[in-house]
């Protein structure tokens, strides 16, 4: 691998080829996805009963997550270990094994190889050698622990264990949505024609968040002048953004956004029970919404509640997953509410439809003059640390920071 | 059973569903719903499990005429053409003035570079009201396919 070049050890500007090099892209598939860090697989919920199991991708390993007969839970890659073909096809189902279609291998509930057909030839011809050991063929699995109800994979046996490498900000976080038992609502999908280290980026942009989402200055939901700010756990690699509704007034956000003239005098809306805000939890926060390294997002906004996993598919393209739950309490008011306010995110979110396009055109442009880098220094270099305001963008440098040292791509004197 | 200036007049609906949308006639769009209405798009994956969750849902018109306000004054998206192909429609159930129809459709998005690509394809699971010559939907239902959306959803399907 070529030698990274950064132009200034605080991550303040990244090179762009970071986001179009396919050697880079296969060795973040190692070391960051397939390396010591924890990957979001899919939330308790969605396999409740023993045999439950989903199929998911980490990075761009298949993987499969099951809850066994014990109701233990388990994963492993979905890829037999016979001729390396897709062994679980469905999204999810319920099954006492796993039974690849080409040449019939079965797995059982925790991945281990437990049947292969003619494995002793037709009439004492064929078959494997007797020293074949079947213990050695199994998919391969990873370590998985489950923290409130979502249930975390890494393929590493050096990965430290998910309660540290999550923190006490990630902890509380996922804690907090997690109150209750939940009710998945359903799931959004979309396509993105970018690299996934651009959305990793933009949901720790908080200075994009009320500029590009002209929706949420409109009708108050997110403004830079509202109460919030922005935390990392110690390593940097996580992020918290938060905000209070309600903190600031028009007159103040008009003021601060000077020419960027808002809206809100001109536009109201007919139906606003889409932005009604009902109190859930102890804190005010309206919006609330934690990144986790690598490959996941936990999410309030409002009484939107959700889960997002980013799934790479190559240099230029991720899938971008969206789980939307409700409490398993909820009364049918409350889900009809969330089900409502489930129109301001997702692919077709009023507040996040513009994420598509704003990285569609970052990555198109990049793409030309691989040896120039962007410019990442709202909230200013050096230090990488919390801030009690968002006009920011230092936890893209902290997000950078820990892909660097996983990578092994860190500059001399690199800023942590 | 209906007449066939009815089936006509459900077929005209469809046309002009698509015509209106691909020409950015949000008004017009919007006037072939009647004023009680709602509109979702929901994809395949969620709508065959039973679960509730749409990419869209707009459970009255006033929903639906914010949503168009949203799209020309505060969203910002791909520029593009869209071109909707609609087949297949098919009445599958009359209650008096109150019909069943399902249609498939196909959605190409053009670039301003002009590149074509195909977008989106599903069915149509709809409440059309017939009101002498005209077709009104009440309830419109758009079940796509590719539930794993390219890009975005900002104009409508």
């Amino acid at each position: 691998m070529r030698k990274v070049h950064w132009p200034r050890n605080d991550y303040s500007r990244v090179p762009y080829y970071l986001y179009h090099d396919a050697e880079i892209y296969q060795q973040e598939q190692a070391k960051v996805f397939r390396g010591p860090s924890w990957s979001m697989l899919c939330l308790a919920a969605e396999i409740p009963l023993a045999g439950d199991f989903r199929t998911t991708w980490v990075g761009d390993t298949p993987v499969i997550v099951q809850r066994a007969q014990d109701l233990s839970v388990h994963a492993f890659v979905n890829r037999c270990a016979h001729r390396g073909a897709l062994v679980r096809r469905e999204t999810s189902g319920n099954a006492q094994s796993h039974t690849c279609i080409y040449h019939r291998w079965c797995y059982s509930q925790k991945g281990d190889l437990t049947g292969i057909p003619f494995q002793r030839g037709v009439r004492g011809q064929g078959g494997l050698d007797k020293s074949f050991d079947k213990a050695e063929h199994g998919l391969q699995a990873l370590r998985v622990e489950v923290y409130k109800d979502v249930v975390f994979g890494t393929f590493s046996a050096d990965t430290e264990p998910l309660s540290d490498y999550l923190g006490p900000m990630m902890r509380e976080h996922i804690a907090t949505l997690m109150r209750a038992p939940i009710k998945v609502l359903g799931y959004q999908r979309q396509a993105i024609d970018g690299n996934w280290k651009l959305y990793a980026e933009n949901l720790r942009d908080t200075y994009h968040a009320s500029l590009l989402h002209e929706f949420l200055v409109t009708f108050g939901l997110d403004r830079a002048t509202q109460q919030g700010g922005v935390a990392m756990d110690d390593r940097h690699r996580h992020n918290l953004t938060f905000a209070v509704a309600s903190s600031d007034s028009d007159a103040e956000a008009n003021q601060a956004y000077g020419a960027h003239k808002l809206n809100s005098d001109k536009l109201t809306l007919r139906a606003p029970a889409l932005l009604k805000f009902l109190p859930e939890f102890e804190d005010q926060r309206s919006l609330s919404i934690s990144s986790m390294f690598p490959n996941a997002a936990f999410q309030r906004l409002n009484n939107s509640l959700a889960v997002r996993q980013i799934q790479p598919k190559g240099v230029d393209k991720f899938v971008l997953v969206w789980t939307f739950f409700g409490y398993a309490d909820d009364t049918p008011e409350m889900s009809e509410h969330r089900l409502r306010q489930m129109n301001l995110l997702g692919p077709a979110g009023l507040v996040s439809m513009e994420d598509a396009e704003a990285i569609e055109i970052a990555h198109r442009t990049s793409r030309v003059d691989a040896d120039r880098h962007s410019v990442i220094e709202m909230g200013g270099g050096g230090e990488i640390s919390d801030r009690n305001y968002r006009v920011t963008d230092v936890p893209l440098r902290g997000f950078w920071s820990y892909y660097a040292e996983l990578m092994g791509i860190e500059p001399e004197g690199a800023v942590r | 059973m209906i007449t066939a200036e009815q089936r006509f007049a459900v077929y005209d609906l469809y046309a002009q569903y698509a015509s209106t949308a691909d020409a950015c006639l949000y008004d017009d769009w919007l006037n072939l719903f009647l004023p009680v209405c709602s509109y979702r798009i929901i994809a395949r994956e969620n709508y065959a499990a039973g679960l509730p969750l749409c990419l869209m849902l707009c459970e009255s018109r006033d929903m639906l005429i914010d949503r168009i306000v949203a799209l020309e004054q505060a969203n910002e998206y791909a520029i593009h053409v869209d071109r909707h192909i609609i087949s297949g429609i098919r009445v599958t159930q009359v209650q008096g003035q109150l019909l069943s129809v399902e249609a498939d459709f196909l959605l190409g998005q053009t670039n301003s570079e002009g590149e074509l690509s195909l977008y989106v394809m599903g069915t149509y699971k709809d409440t059309v009201q017939i009101s002498g010559a005209q077709a009104y939907f009440v309830d419109k239902t758009v079940i796509v396919d590719n539930g794993c959306i390219p890009h975005a959803i900002s104009t409508p399907i």
